[in-house]
């Protein structure tokens, strides 16, 4: 599975990156965390507000920090 | 009757004191110096560290209040709904829309890029959206209050209402010109995410409001202390003379001259405000100060490069070059007649 984090790189990215990370491992998913930065990119998902999470190529959030337990419902409902 | 108005003019002036300009603030600073430090408050020394304390308080604390009920308000209005809101309208409305919801939307320069793409590729016009871009930054609840605070409601109203003014003319006037072809290509083709529309309960609203507050706090507290350090040095230590010589009221360059060297410069009105209340406090026109403030936040070299990802050159002159040119005449209309305000 591979987890994208979309983000400037700012605070809340790499606080989302952490939950994501702690989500995974808890549900023992072998997870690949990817962080990408660049605006176009980003702009690729469609998405306006960062920090986003991308599991699969798929946009589950934008614009806020999920808590680990957010994250492990969304990994959930994959 | 006549009693009873009278009370209620008063209460609203002891409010407006005690609570907006922080008179018992500046009343304690001012025994804390002449007291705790020695110094006398309204000496040089001691006036430039009453200074220092009293706005750096000030500012600290109406920053937090006032980003705390703003980003309550914001958490109401996120980019996508806004989004949504400004594509049903079409013409001047969207345009007056735009600049309206600019000054509510949560909004950093860091998100400005994704929001261009956004609004860009669901098909807004992109005068729409520079309408959003200029006044976003520009006009907020918080730097009315703030305006209101160090100035008065006059010129924190008139501030609002042409800043309003150049982010509708100015997004109009980018429109006219069909600039659609100098936007990078990719931001058309990018997809459209389906707004989900998160509804938040109010728990989940404190908090964003709370997160809001600690994240402006730490990105802005530096700009605050430099731009309340470079105040108190004009306040006391720069002879008023050289002020004057260069920005005064009438050397006709004082308002370009603020609003080129405000470009280029990177802070949000919380750091400017306290250069500006020194320079009217040294005979600079409210006008000139102005220009200053809107110059500094409305654009800046960093958003600048920011913005050069996504439109080509001849846009991104043509955005600067508007801005710059309405703050201009801002900055010379309230110089002209700035008289009624103060």
């Amino acid at each position: 599975m591979i987890i994208k984090i979309l983000g400037s790189g700012c605070k809340k990215c790499i606080a989302l990156g952490e939950n994501a990370k702690a989500a995974a491992d808890a549900a023992g998913i072998s997870a690949e965390i990817v962080k990408v930065t660049d605006f176009a990119q980003i702009a690729a998902y469609g998405v306006m507000s960062t920090p986003a999470l991308v599991i699969d190529e798929k946009v589950v959030s934008a614009g806020k920090v999920l808590s680990v337990s957010e994250v492990a419902e969304q990994l959930a409902a994959i | 009757m006549h009693v009873g108005g009278k009370t209620i003019s008063e209460v609203f002036k002891w409010l407006n004191d005690q609570l907006l300009r922080m008179q018992w603030l500046s009343d304690l600073v001012a025994w804390l110096v002449r007291d705790g430090f020695g110094l006398d408050p309204a000496g040089r020394l001691g006036g430039s560290v009453h200074f220092f304390i009293y706005d750096v308080i000030k500012i600290f604390i109406l920053l937090g209040v006032l980003i705390f009920t703003v980003s309550w308000v914001q958490s109401y209005f996120p980019p996508e709904r806004t989004r949504r809101i400004l594509g049903q309208r079409k013409g001047l409305g969207a345009n007056i829309m735009a600049a309206l919801l600019g000054t509510i939307t949560p909004f950093c320069s860091c998100s400005s890029i994704p929001l261009f793409i956004g609004f860009t590729s669901a098909g807004l016009p992109i005068g729409v959206t520079f309408s959003f871009l200029i006044s976003s930054p520009l006009v907020d609840l918080a730097s009315v209050i703030l305006l209101a605070s160090v100035f008065n409601w006059s010129i924190a109203l008139a501030y609002v209402f042409v800043g309003l003014v150049l982010a509708v003319l100015g997004g109009s006037l980018i429109s006219r010109m069909k600039m659609e072809g100098h936007v990078e290509a990719f931001v058309f083709n990018s997809p459209v995410l389906a707004s989900e529309d998160g509804h938040l309960t109010r728990r989940q609203r404190f908090e964003f409001a709370r997160d809001q507050v600690a994240e402006i706090f730490g990105k802005v507290w530096l700009y605050v202390l430099i731009g309340v350090g470079i105040g108190a040095a004009i306040h006391n230590w720069v002879p008023e003379a050289f002020i004057s010589a260069l920005l005064g009221q009438d050397k006709w360059w004082s308002v370009l001259v603020a609003t080129i060297v405000g470009i280029p410069m990177y802070a949000d009105i919380f750091g400017t405000l306290p250069i500006a209340e020194a320079l009217v406090g040294k005979g600079v026109g409210i006008g000139t100060a102005l220009a200053f403030m809107m110059a500094v936040t409305a654009l800046s070299l960093p958003s600048m490069i920011m913005l050069k990802r996504v439109v080509k050159l001849p846009l991104l002159v043509l955005f600067v070059s508007i801005v710059a040119a309405g703050i201009i005449m801002i900055g010379y209309f309230f110089n002209a007649f700035g008289a009624m305000f103060l």
